[in-house]
């Protein structure tokens, strides 16, 4: 009798298993799809260029997936990403124009680095209102993060009273100049923000992986009351990526301002919901635990693939809209038989070995 | 088996099996139902009868075999098809809606409405107040069902069941947490149903409670039927062995070595409760290096509530605790288990592991700190430690980065007992270890702790299985309603002492405790 337990352990094999791993590997396939489709039916789309282009474009939601994927792995999410963007866009425009006036006659002006350590900082300063929200107050996640995208938006717009801060070219005097580096500045032929964005990838997974941190996250989003009875901090994990996501807001707020060389206080308006889209379509479980930033940033890739090549095509904005919807749908769709599948082949193999 | 006259078959199971992910709970049973009788059904912790009852009652769809009711062929893929066909259940685990009243629950799916389909309150609460008036357990309709007690609450489960009307009321465990005056209103209750022709399946632990009231007895071992009689044929041994077998339950024998210096002290621990009381009440115990303490009681006794308590789970908790005899000052869990502190939760599923994640990774998510260096883990000392864990407690899994889900109860458990382990504790409370794990685990579990308590590791375990305590404890602690009522050393206690002591402070004013 006791050996039964011995054979249900034993590794789930072949049988099914072919559509299971075409299913495991849908958001690469669905990757290859977009790019061989494109590439016939939208000419140029493969030149070096436009490629460069497109990875520009994809950085920017990749950045905030990334932030929302450990968020959401925790078993939470963040609205408020879009606002931080709009807000710390904003922070760094009013930094470089307007330096910071001590009342008494004196104006400090901070040089580019500065002034992106302090943007970074006021991301990551939301993100931690964010999680002592959540965890302190004992708020849903959802009304939290609602609560300081209102916030942080409203504060964008007060900043310069619904106007743009234009030509942040800034003063060579005060030491202001060069904040147009990270949108236009390029190393080893790539865009900078390219490279901030591999870096950043890299970080992520490596702690996602290799760290106690990221064990932890996964940890607090598969069960959180076994990992508080295992002493994990778990306040401190929901700290700890609320933060991250604001940070990350924060970096692509610096790189859209600096791309256009002017701040916007309605910047980032719905990112968090592309955000959201591209950590879904990665394989990332909304109700937390499952989820990797390699997937997150493939499904990044896959909506931004998408929108550009069907701007390229000519296809109405409008109906880009429908079949960007289609493609979440369809994703978790897929998500759900593949869990399905997986654990009826487990069953019935142990329905055999039993 | 001969079929007494007025006794009819009404419900009859053939060939049942079912298998969930890690583990076939249910083997091939074959189970009869009669009509008029109390049919009772026994087995350990984790035989299958939980399982067997829920695909009665259409919670659970067999993996394979027949259901025949009245000896037609049937199939419920819902508790609403069962209900329909007049079966009704009384859950182990209560299925009730705390933020809803007592008689909101009993109508639950089958309001009373008006003619303009608004729900009819005034006679959901007259007609809930009939129900409860039978159990006499001074329940009011209108109350919440969050602020009423563990028993009351099974009380109140018991009253929607018989409220259903169902031909065929099964009962699980329905006597867990109740009283001993209780249990005597409830048996009236079955009598009167008998009386009416309603076919009972009773499930207990209490053996004294089946002979008392069963006609018909059925015996489930691992997920198999080992014996189907009649109740006046059989006597308490012909139970006992089929239950467990030729092989006795196997409790690891005591070696005899002698505990050593105080390692562990509670002060005065008090818990409040929600509902008002102390959940918790001046709990104050000691205990030595390589000493296992059992704490009996019954469902709602506290002893989890204790457990919770040391482990800094709640903060409203007051009291002090000492290892080695300085104080823990700490308040939060991370930190007690850094002081050697570990505890090995009752609900495996809910509290004990994280079961999308791999056995490797659960069984160090609380020592992970042991295998990093700065910030980074290395991972050839974590699967060092984890190869040499499932070594050490035998976990059968081929390989250690499958998904913990995929295995079965017992080696769930062992999971569990070494992600406490690997965190190198000098107290470990154990909180039900054995239950839903089946025979081999539980022996392996038991000789686990002995083998721990030899390694001078100070062992608290709570259950409420008489034979557990008895037999692997070096001391016996009893609680009730949140109090100790008792203190034992092995050489003194007896069955009768033990369940008296679980009884004190338990049942209505009257409090007639008969045993």
């Amino acid at each position: 009798m006791t050996d039964i337990p011995a054979k249900a352990a034993a590794p789930p094999t072949s049988s099914g298993s072919v559509l299971l791993t075409l299913m495991k590997l849908r958001t690469f396939i669905a990757l290859i799809a977009v790019l061989v489709f494109f590439s016939i039916a939208a000419p140029n789309f493969l030149s070096a260029a436009n490629l460069i282009l497109m990875a520009k474009h994809v950085a920017l939601n990749a950045f905030l997936a990334m932030g929302m994927t450990f968020v959401i792995i925790t078993g939470g999410i963040d609205l408020s990403v879009g606002s931080i963007v709009g807000l710390c866009g904003m922070v760094a425009g009013y930094l470089v124009l307007n330096g910071i006036d001590l009342q008494f006659g004196y104006t400090v002006y901070f040089n580019v680095v500065e002034i992106a350590l302090i943007t970074l900082g006021v991301g990551i300063l939301i993100g931690a209102v964010n999680g002592l929200l959540i965890t302190r107050l004992n708020v849903a996640p959802f009304i939290a993060t609602l609560g300081t995208l209102y916030v942080a938006r409203g504060l964008a717009l007060l900043s310069s009273d619904g106007r743009t801060f234009p030509n942040l070219v800034g003063k060579p005097d005060l030491g202001t100049t060069g904040f147009g580096y990270l949108g236009a500045g390029r190393l080893l032929g790539l865009p900078v923000s390219i490279w901030i964005l591999m870096m950043v990838a890299l970080g992520a997974a490596y702690l996602a992986r290799y760290t106690p941190l990221g064990r932890h996250i996964f940890a607090v989003g598969g069960n959180e009351r076994a990992a508080r009875i295992s002493g994990v901090r778990v306040n401190m994990v929901k700290m700890f990526v609320y933060m991250f996501s604001g940070f990350c807001a924060a970096i692509v707020g610096l790189i859209i301002s600096s791309e256009l060389m002017a701040s916007h206080p309605a910047t980032g308006e719905s990112f968090e919901l592309n955000a959201i889209a591209a950590a879904v379509l990665g394989g990332t479980s909304m109700s937390g635990g499952r989820g990797t930033i390699g997937g997150t940033i493939v499904g990044a890739f896959v909506i931004g693939i998408l929108s550009d090549g069907l701007v390229m095509m000519g296809v109405s904005s409008f109906w880009q809209m429908v079949i960007k919807g289609l493609v979440i749908i369809v994703a978790v769709v897929v998500d759900q038989a593949q869990r399905r599948l997986q654990s009826r082949v487990t069953l019935m193999q142990m329905a055999k070995a039993g | 088996m001969s079929s007494s006259p007025g006794h009819d078959v009404i419900l009859k199971l053939e060939d049942i099996s079912k298998v969930y992910a890690g583990t076939v709970a249910v083997k091939h049973a074959k189970f009869e139902v009669r009509k008029g009788a109390v049919n009772v059904l026994v087995g350990e912790n984790g035989a299958g009868k939980s399982t067997l009852m829920k695909i009665i009652a259409g919670v659970e769809q067999p993996t394979a075999g027949r259901i025949l009711l009245d000896g037609n062929e049937v199939s419920f893929s819902s508790s609403g098809d069962a209900v329909g066909r007049g079966i009704g259940m009384v859950f182990q685990e209560l299925n009730l809606f705390g933020n809803l009243s007592v008689a909101e629950n009993i109508f639950a799916t089958r309001e009373l409405t008006n003619a303009f389909r608004k729900i009819d309150h005034r006679e959901q609460e007259r007609r809930a107040a009939e129900f409860l008036e039978q159990l006499e357990a001074g329940i009011r309709p209108d109350m919440l069902v969050e602020d009423l007690r563990i028993g009351q609450q099974q009380l109140v489960e018991i009253a929607k069941a018989v409220s259903l009307d169902a031909r065929i009321l099964i009962m699980d465990e329905p006597t867990s947490a109740l009283s001993a005056a209780e249990v005597e209103i409830l048996f009236k209750v079955i009598a009167d149903l008998k009386a009416r022709g309603v076919a009972i399946v009773y499930i207990s632990h209490r053996l004294e409670e089946l002979i008392r009231i069963g006609d018909y007895i059925t015996v489930l071992r691992d997920g198999r039927i080992t014996g189907q009689e009649q109740m006046r044929n059989v006597d308490t041994q012909w139970i006992v062995r089929q239950m467990i077998g030729s092989d006795a339950k196997d409790f690891a024998k005591a070696d005899g070595h002698v505990p050593g210096d105080e390692v562990f002290r509670a002060e005065e621990i008090c818990l409040p409760r929600v509902t008002g009381g102390l959940a918790v009440d001046h709990v104050s115990l000691s205990l030595r290096a390589g000493e296992i303490l059992g704490i009996y009681g019954l469902m709602g006794a506290g002893r989890s509530e204790l457990f919770d308590c040391i482990m800094g789970r709640h903060g409203q908790a007051s009291g002090r605790i000492f290892i080695d005899g300085k104080q823990v000052k700490e308040r939060d869990t991370a930190r007690r288990i850094r002081r050697g502190l570990a505890l090995i939760p009752e609900d495996r599923q809910r509290e004990g592991l994280v079961s999308i994640l791999s056995v490797a990774s659960n069984l160090t998510l609380a020592s992970l700190s042991r295998f990093v260096s700065l910030f980074h883990i290395r991972g050839g000392a974590e699967w060092q430690a984890v190869t040499q864990m499932v070594r050490e407690l035998a976990i059968k899994v081929a390989d250690p980065a499958q998904e913990v889900s995929s295995l079965s109860g017992g080696n769930q458990q062992k999971v569990v007992i070494g992600k406490a382990l690997l965190t190198g504790p000098k107290v470990l409370l154990m909180d039900e270890p054995s239950r839903g794990i089946d025979v081999g685990a539980k022996a392996d579990v038991f000789r686990t702790m002995r083998k721990l308590s030899r390694d001078g590791l100070g062992i608290l375990f709570a259950t409420s299985d008489l034979d557990e305590v008895m037999a692997l404890s070096d001391r016996i602690a009893v609680m009730s309603n949140g109090k100790l009522t008792g203190m034992f050393e092995r050489a003194e206690a007896t069955e009768a002492a033990i369940v008296a002591a679980s009884a004190l402070g338990h049942g209505p004013v009257h409090g007639e405790q008969r045993r």
